[in-house]
């Protein structure tokens, strides 16, 4: 059996790393992985309001065939809310927040292998983000996040730069933490902790940290050619020049392709647990599931030309990127599977964090599946750049991920605050997320596949009632995200102290060490001694630890 | 930072809290480095990748340009940087046979080598600037057909060049960093983990260029010396 | 690294090998073989790398899990060329508009 606990003093009675230590130098000095967790959630928290903000101006744009702003104004919003929310938002987001707060403490160590370097990717992070929220407050960028030359090059008129260089910090801080992550998981394991018995969370995380780590430089460098080329015009991207358009496009999307697996492969790391938790049964297939992950990482790798089939790329080259675009979905609907099966004959209950993993397994589902008609070279042909394409992705990264991220700070929200929320508030907040966003994207497939394209200000008239729809369901959406901000943050200060397991979970974090934590994170070394997922009790060394 | 951490173990020199023994922590900073190191491959790797389409688009263009790379100060500058890995791995070697003097010696041979490519570099990029071969609004080129193509591939000379260059400036400041520490006893035979991370940065600093310099220089090229 | 420290022969030896190397891959520059030029450069350039990482980053006596990140590295650039290089060596395959 595991070591579980006992029932501890209160919050506040007993040191633990919130209490340790006050005042704001101990917050922005600290090397504690768990107090800069916290750092990164109300950064990467503040970032997904303020793109949200520019989504809010795009859907009351859209609610008119004509709309309420410029062309030019309206290219900046949807270029902001695509530049902070991928790369300000959607790419720390579990990483940096949750990954930070629990890989140590899952894997039984102390911290993570450089706290300082931790500490510094948040900084650079910070840094990144007051220059993209000068680049904001200077006009803005209306290239679209994918700066496609040569119009970021050349043509453009705003500030391309200043957002290059934003993104180009904020890439430092992703390949910190994934450097970090790695080197973690391979040397920080507690006695008995061995790849097999690695929670799928810290599975996820190490491949995403895989991607990170060699993916990220080369958008740095494509950024870095195209601020040169923007200051030197010497014509690496420009037609007129003898340059090539589509070779920003190719490294461009090199990054960017597996960045999306970086955004989502932490949201399944996340659901792997919360579902076993919630069926009180292991999950189906663990060496699949943890498998999927690396598989999904490489292969995340070697389809980034399905961005550039009607760019000019070769037929064979196209062919080549279709057919390995179809290929990367067999580890996601592996872990669908898994995620099914788990949940079959076991005992499911319905709690905040097991809603939104029903709802991500859902949403996923749908939003990978059209990846699968986009891979499709024939119909993408007619899809491309409409609304399909923007349907397609937010219903993985917002129906996927962003639902993981609320599933896993409820789920965790007990371990972090030492404090539970209101289970009611949570159920309501996740049945109005899902419904305003299945309102506010579904009717973009619809959009899309109809002929709307994506990036217009103004639209046909015929396009209008399904915009209008969009619009009503982001609005729902909006309120389905300011209510858990609200509960949670009073559930912080005023919620019902938490007992050491709430959810009677299994796992390092839940069973060996206090709830909340202290610093170092274990009052006594951790030892592990069965498999994870060990909800039926079997498997268990016995005589050990 | 206020922490009370609670082990009263003897701590090993340079070892820190959070991992449980010296060869842990020097596995983890290695393995840290290399990952480092890894990401420095791909960010290179975008360029050279630029720079290997538009050889491939331009063969004509690109055989002009070559004419124009300065052999003899590229060839020097390998060489120098070679014998800088060499000085650098000895500096290493003397760390971790707690030689302190020979330690400091290596490091500072390394450094001045390592100044020197810098100082061709500069003469170099000079010469270039002189030809008027720097892209942007000054930029000339004697054969008017592969003026466009011209000014492309000496865009990328500059950013990969530039960015080694770059590279390598960094290293001087680390290597000057570790002169410092080194002389004030900082390092021992049982702890000598900055030089030789630093080391392997240095190195493959010098790998970049042994691949650079082939590319750049060498290819293309069968005339004389000189540019 | 806990290893017997390596000989500054040893060291010495590598060296004259990269210095002779870099001698070879200039000189053999200077000698017209049409496309071979680069393959030769390159699997100079390779050799010398080579060595820098096998004798000087100690790779030798590294850990199996270096050499995997080793690896892995050299890996990913070759995905990032070769496929790259696919799109634009294989553009002229289909009859049609071409890239000029």
């Amino acid at each position: 059996m595991s070591t579980t606990l006992p029932h501890p003093l209160h919050v506040g009675e007993r040191t633990n790393y919130l209490n340790a230590d006050y005042g704001w130098k101990s917050w922005l000095f600290t090397t504690d992985h768990k107090r800069i967790a916290l750092l990164y959630l109300f950064s990467v928290t503040a970032f997904f309001f303020l793109g949200g903000l520019f989504a809010v101006g795009m859907r009351i744009n859209l609610l008119t065939p004509e709309g309420i702003f410029s062309h030019d104004t309206y290219n900046k919003l949807f270029t902001m809310h695509g530049i902070i929310m991928v790369f300000f938002f959607l790419v720390p987001s579990i990483p940096a927040t949750l990954g930070n707060f629990l890989i140590p403490i899952m894997i039984g160590a102390r911290d993570l292998a450089f706290p300082r370097i931790n500490l510094l990717s948040w900084y650079i992070y910070i840094v990144g983000g007051i220059v993209a929220l000068f680049a904001i407050v200077q006009g803005g960028v209306d290239t679209g996040w994918t700066f496609y030359a040569p119009f970021s090059t050349t043509y453009s008129n705003t500030h391309v730069i200043l957002a290059a260089v934003a993104i180009f910090i904020s890439g430092f801080s992703s390949i910190l933490t994934g450097l970090n992550f790695i080197v973690t998981v391979h040397k920080m394991r507690c006695p008995g902790m061995t790849w097999s018995r690695l929670p799928l969370f810290v599975w996820g995380h190490y491949a995403t940290s895989l991607i990170q780590v060699l993916g990220t430089p080369v958008i740095a460098i494509t950024l870095f050619l195209l601020g040169m080329e923007r200051l030197f015009h010497a014509g690496i991207f420009d037609p007129t020049l003898g340059g090539d358009p589509v070779l920003f496009q190719h490294l461009f999307w090199f990054y960017s392709h597996p960045a999306v697996y970086i955004m989502i492969l932490p949201g399944m790391a996340v659901i792997s647990e919360i579902v076993p938790c919630f069926s009180r049964k292991a999950i189906f297939g663990y060496e699949f599931v943890a498998f999927s992950s690396l598989g999904i990482a490489v292969l995340g790798f070697v389809v980034w030309g399905h961005h550039l089939f009607v760019a000019g790329q070769s037929m064979y080259a196209s062919m080549v990127f279709s057919f390995m675009s179809m290929v990367v979905a067999v580890p996601s609907a592996i872990k669908v599977f898994n995620w099914t099966a788990t949940m079959y004959k076991g005992s499911v209950s319905f709690e905040t964090p097991m809603l939104y993993a029903f709802g991500f397994i859902g949403l996923f589902t749908i939003g990978g599946l059209t990846g699968l008609f986009l891979a499709t070279m024939a119909f993408d042909v007619h899809v491309t750049d409409t609304y399909f394409v923007i349907a397609h992705f937010h219903y993985v990264m917002v129906g996927g991920m962003v639902m993981a991220f609320m599933g896993g700070i409820h789920f965790w929200f007990p371990k972090i605050t030492g404090r539970l929320y209101p289970e009611n508030w949570g159920r309501i907040g996740a049945a109005i997320v899902f419904i305003g966003f299945n309102l506010t994207f579904f009717p973009q497939f619809i959009l899309g596949y109809l002929g709307m394209p994506r990036r217009y200000a103004s639209y046909a008239p015929e396009f209008q009632m399904l915009h209008v729809m969009s619009s009503a369901g982001a609005s729902i959406l909006g309120v389905g995200y300011l209510i858990p901000i609200i509960y949670l943050t009073w559930a912080w200060r005023k919620g019902p102290i938490s007992p050491q397991n709430p959810w009677n979970a299994k796992g390092l974090e839940w069973e060996q060490s206090p709830t909340p934590p202290p610093t170092f994170n274990f009052d006594v070394p951790p030892v592990c001694t069965e498999p994870a997922y060990n909800y039926s009790g079997e498997g268990a060394e016995v005589g050990l630890g | 930072m206020a922490d009370i951490e609670t082990h009263p173990a003897a701590h090993a020199q340079g070892l820190k809290h959070h991992f449980d023994d010296s060869a842990q922590q020097l596995e983890s900073s290695t393995l840290g480095m290399w990952v480092f190191l890894l990401t420095e491959i791909m960010f290179f790797g975008g360029m050279f990748g630029g720079y290997t389409v538009y050889r491939n688009m331009y063969p004509g263009a690109f055989a002009s340009t070559s004419q124009f790379m300065n052999l003899a100060i590229g060839s020097i500058n390998t060489g120098v940087l070679i014998c800088s890995s060499f000085t650098m791995v000895l500096a290493v070697r003397a760390a971790q046979l707690g030689k302190k003097k020979s330690t400091i010696t290596f490091l500072v041979l390394t450094l001045i080598l390592g100044s020197v490519f810098l100082t061709l570099k500069y003469v170099e990029y000079y010469e270039k600037w002189k030809d008027h071969h720097i892209p942007g609004p000054g930029f000339r080129y004697a054969e008017p057909q592969y003026f466009h193509e011209a000014q492309i591939l000496f865009f990328l000379y500059f950013a990969m060049t530039g960015l080694h260059a770059l590279h390598m400036i960094v290293g001087a400041g680390l290597l000057t960093t570790l002169i410092v520490m080194a002389s004030r006893n900082r390092f021992s035979a049982e702890w000598y983990t900055p030089v030789e991370m630093i080391g392997l940065y240095w190195h493959f600093v010098d790998i970049v260029w042994i691949f650079l310099f082939p590319l750049l220089y060498l290819i293309g090229h069968t005339s004389s010396w000189g540019g | 690294m806990t290893h017997k420290v390596v000989s500054v022969k040893t060291y010495a030896t590598v060296f004259l090998c990269l210095i002779a190397l870099t001698a070879t891959t200039v000189g053999v520059s200077r000698i017209e073989l049409g496309e071979y030029n680069f393959v030769v450069a390159m699997t100079i350039a390779v050799m010398k790398g080579s060595l820098v990482v096998w004798f000087f980053m100690d790779v030798r006596r590294g850990s199996s899990l270096t050499k995997l990140f080793v690896g892995a590295g050299l890996f990913w650039l070759a995905i990032l060329l070769v496929f790259v290089l696919s799109d634009y060596l294989s553009r002229g395959w289909l009859p049609g508009p071409k890239w000029w």
